[in-house]
């Protein structure tokens, strides 16, 4: 966390009076100002490169409806990332355990596949919580490297779990009433369409939560200064808990909104965990605002490839400007406190 | 296996604030003796083992190259690296494109593998010291870069793309070709030479002049610094040999198994075998990759031979995948939370009390 506050020190200068009313730095602009610029260049010269402003637009449309999937996944896991510092990478694998979840729901009781929301968003923060219980807190996890060895073990576990009870056929969940529309030439499909709204909708109520209520500010005291939370008499142990917990019942939302939109199979997570930890990056770690703003530009990103470079590569750009923000802006495009 | 664990009780570099009493013998040397013993005992291994064994033996060896490598980087030089798959695969990817579309020697194929792969490995962590990427980032970016490369390769027609290499099979057996009889005992033992090459490598390094400025950065990199050290040139280096040794575990896959593709050079569950081994057998230790190493990979076979044939009770297994990797797993988080130092660690630990 660190990171951030360097970089806050050095974007503001000394003089700068410390309490000013709306503090929109002009660097925040300046740098969505070139974010925008490098969007707009990359369509152009996609364009150009096409030579069919359909495509394009389509691709642009995928893009952000896809992206908006993927913000949604990359919340959960900022959350984790900005608060207990945990690089998590079993949260594809928990995105499978719900979809598969979703998928059993659907498949045996003939429930509507956003109905399981309802059951697999807490299912999955049960999941959660017993996970940070039984093998993230407590002494046997401090350093960062047995965290994220824990993680990918319990990722390996769920994925080959799932593997050889459920098998390697990959599933697909059914939406009722699916349908589809063109908007200005670009086909969408309505489940994506969901998906998306889907994702602002948690957003939404992400931002809310963390903003606005107790457990939400004492999330935000906890992410910003541990001790310091603890001194004032917050449960540091039970917010982290609780933050994993909610982190990865983002995971099972995203599942249930997400399901009819993926094939099912035991390694979809592997795929979507790479395209959220470049979103968690992307938008600042604990910045939830952020990750749906990374995913929605990392929707983008992976679509303009496709037109660049074919088919096969979409992840190549993705991982290319994830090792970018990486080196140059470690704290996220829009580098800012916990959201 | 005592033998092992004794030597490691006493010479292994131990984790920051350790204090480490003064041995009677120069502990590389012991080390050595140590090693020199445990090749002399596994060269009649493969004529005692049945031959199904023997194919596990070898499957060990391959773990410990990749292991060691790893340990290297990531156990003696702090550096956590999540992308040795990058490394195995540029050994594999040389050898096979040298001897496929060349018919250079894998021997040679293999030394251009490890120039390759080191200088990979420099160009990477080169850039990663440099926006000094720590923890969790420096994993990831590791990771990025591995990825990277495999979707290159599967996208270059140059290294036939998602078909990858088939080595082609000559007659007879030869040595400089690399290739045997499936039932000979020579895969075994040059596996062995490559296997003990890269421990003695592994001994001499952390004993080195490099070694000691190496672990020091690990334990506090600033410090390190304040004196003197030439952090970017000892971290670069380590990060080089690191990577040409597990590029040897590639080159040297590719002939035993005769193919190659993007997923088994490049794939994640590629530095996922590297790290497991490690982690198990004890991180920043000699022979913890060799005892992780073999316990893995007798893992595998163990749970091959339970899928193939399964007692009455676990019939419902049978022919279904992803058991091994379901114990591996589990033994790693048990390792982790019980065994935190892994198993030549700890017992490192305990004996030095």
């Amino acid at each position: 966390m660190n990171n951030l506050d360097t970089a806050q020190a050095v974007v503001d200068p000394d003089t700068a009076p410390p309490a000013r009313r709306f503090p929109v730095d002009r660097s925040f602009l300046g740098r969505a100002g070139v974010v925008a610029v490098v969007l707009v260049v990359a369509v152009v010269v996609a364009l150009l490169r096409s030579g069919s402003g359909l495509v394009v637009w389509q691709s642009v449309v995928t893009g952000i409806l896809t992206g908006g999937l993927y913000g949604l996944i990359a919340m959960g896991l900022t959350l984790i990332f900005g608060v207990l510092d945990i690089v998590n990478f079993a949260h594809g694998a928990l995105l499978a355990v719900a979809m598969f979840i979703s998928f059993g729901l659907v498949d045996t009781t003939g429930m509507h596949p956003y109905l399981t929301l309802l059951i697999a968003t807490p299912a999955l923060f049960l999941v959660g919580a017993i996970v940070y219980r039984g093998l993230l807190s407590g002494s046997g996890a401090r350093s960062l490297e047995n965290q994220l060895l824990i993680t990918l073990g319990l990722s390996l576990l769920l994925e080959n779990g799932l593997l050889m009870f459920f098998g390697a056929e990959p599933k697909s969940i059914k939406l009722p009433g699916e349908f589809q529309f063109s908007l200005f030439g670009a086909v969408v499909a309505g489940s994506r369409l969901y998906a998306f709204l889907g994702a602002i909708a948690l957003g939404g109520v992400l931002f809310w939560l963390l903003r606005r209520t107790r457990l939400g500010t004492a999330i935000r005291a906890v992410a910003a200064n541990g001790t310091g939370a603890q001194l004032v008499g917050i449960n540091v142990r039970r917010i982290h808990m609780v933050t994993f917990a909610i982190g990865t019942a983002c995971a099972g939302a995203a599942a249930a909104l997400a399901g009819p939109l993926v094939t099912v199979s035991p390694t979809l997570g592997e795929q979507f965990n790479i395209t959220a930890f470049v979103v968690v990056v992307l938008g600042g770690m604990g910045n939830v605002v952020g990750a749906l703003v990374g995913g929605l530009l990392i929707g983008l990103v992976e679509q303009l490839t496709t037109i660049y470079l074919g088919g096969q590569s979409s992840l190549l750009g993705v991982f290319v400007v994830f090792v970018l923000v990486l080196f140059l802006r470690p704290q996220g495009l829009f580098g800012r406190k916990t959201a | 296996m005592t033998a092992t664990m004794n030597s490691g009780a006493i010479t292994i570099a131990g984790p920051a604030g350790a204090s480490t009493k003064a041995p009677p013998l120069r502990p590389a040397n012991r080390q050595f003796a140590i090693l020199a013993v445990l090749v002399l005992l596994a060269i009649p291994l493969p004529a005692i083992l049945p031959s199904a064994q023997g194919a596990v033996a070898v499957r060990i060896l391959i773990f410990a190259l990749m292991a060691v490598g790893w340990n290297i980087m990531s156990g003696f030089g702090g550096m956590f690296s999540f992308g040795h798959a990058a490394y195995f695969g540029v050994g594999a990817y040389t050898s096979a494109y040298l001897l496929v579309k060349h018919n250079v020697s894998p021997w040679i194929g293999m030394l251009a593998g490890m120039v390759v792969a080191a200088a990979v490995a420099v160009i990477i962590g080169y850039f990663s010291f440099r926006y000094k990427l720590q923890g969790a980032y420096f994993a990831l970016a590791t990771f990025a870069f591995a990825e990277m490369l495999r979707l290159i390769v599967t996208s270059s027609k140059f290294a036939n793309k998602s078909v990858g290499f088939s080595v082609p099979l000559i007659q007879g057996s030869s040595l400089w070709k690399l290739q045997f009889p499936a039932d000979s005992h020579a895969y075994f033992w040059v596996a062995l030479v490559l296997a003990g090459a890269a421990v003695a490598i592994s001994i001499a390094f952390l004993h080195s002049r490099a070694g000691r400025y190496v672990t020091a950065i690990r334990d506090d990199e600033l410090a390190a610094a304040a004196l003197g050290t030439p952090v970017m040139r000892y971290k670069l280096m380590t990060v080089a040999l690191s990577a040409a040794i597990t590029a040897v575990a590639g080159a040297f896959y590719t002939q035993y198994y005769l193919f190659v593709n993007p997923d088994l050079g490049f794939g994640s569950a590629v530095s996922i075998q590297a790290i497991v081994p490690v982690v198990i057998g004890g991180i920043g230790t000699i022979w913890g990759p060799i005892v992780g190493a073999i316990i893995v990979g007798s893992l595998t076979d163990v749970t091959a031979t339970l899928l193939r044939t399964p007692p009455d009770f676990l019939d419902f297994l049978k022919g279904r995948s992803g058991l091994d990797v379901v114990l591996y797993a589990v033994l790693l988080i048990l390792i982790v939370r019980l065994l935190p130092k892994g198993i030549v660690g700890t017992i490192a630990a305990r004996w030095r009390r």
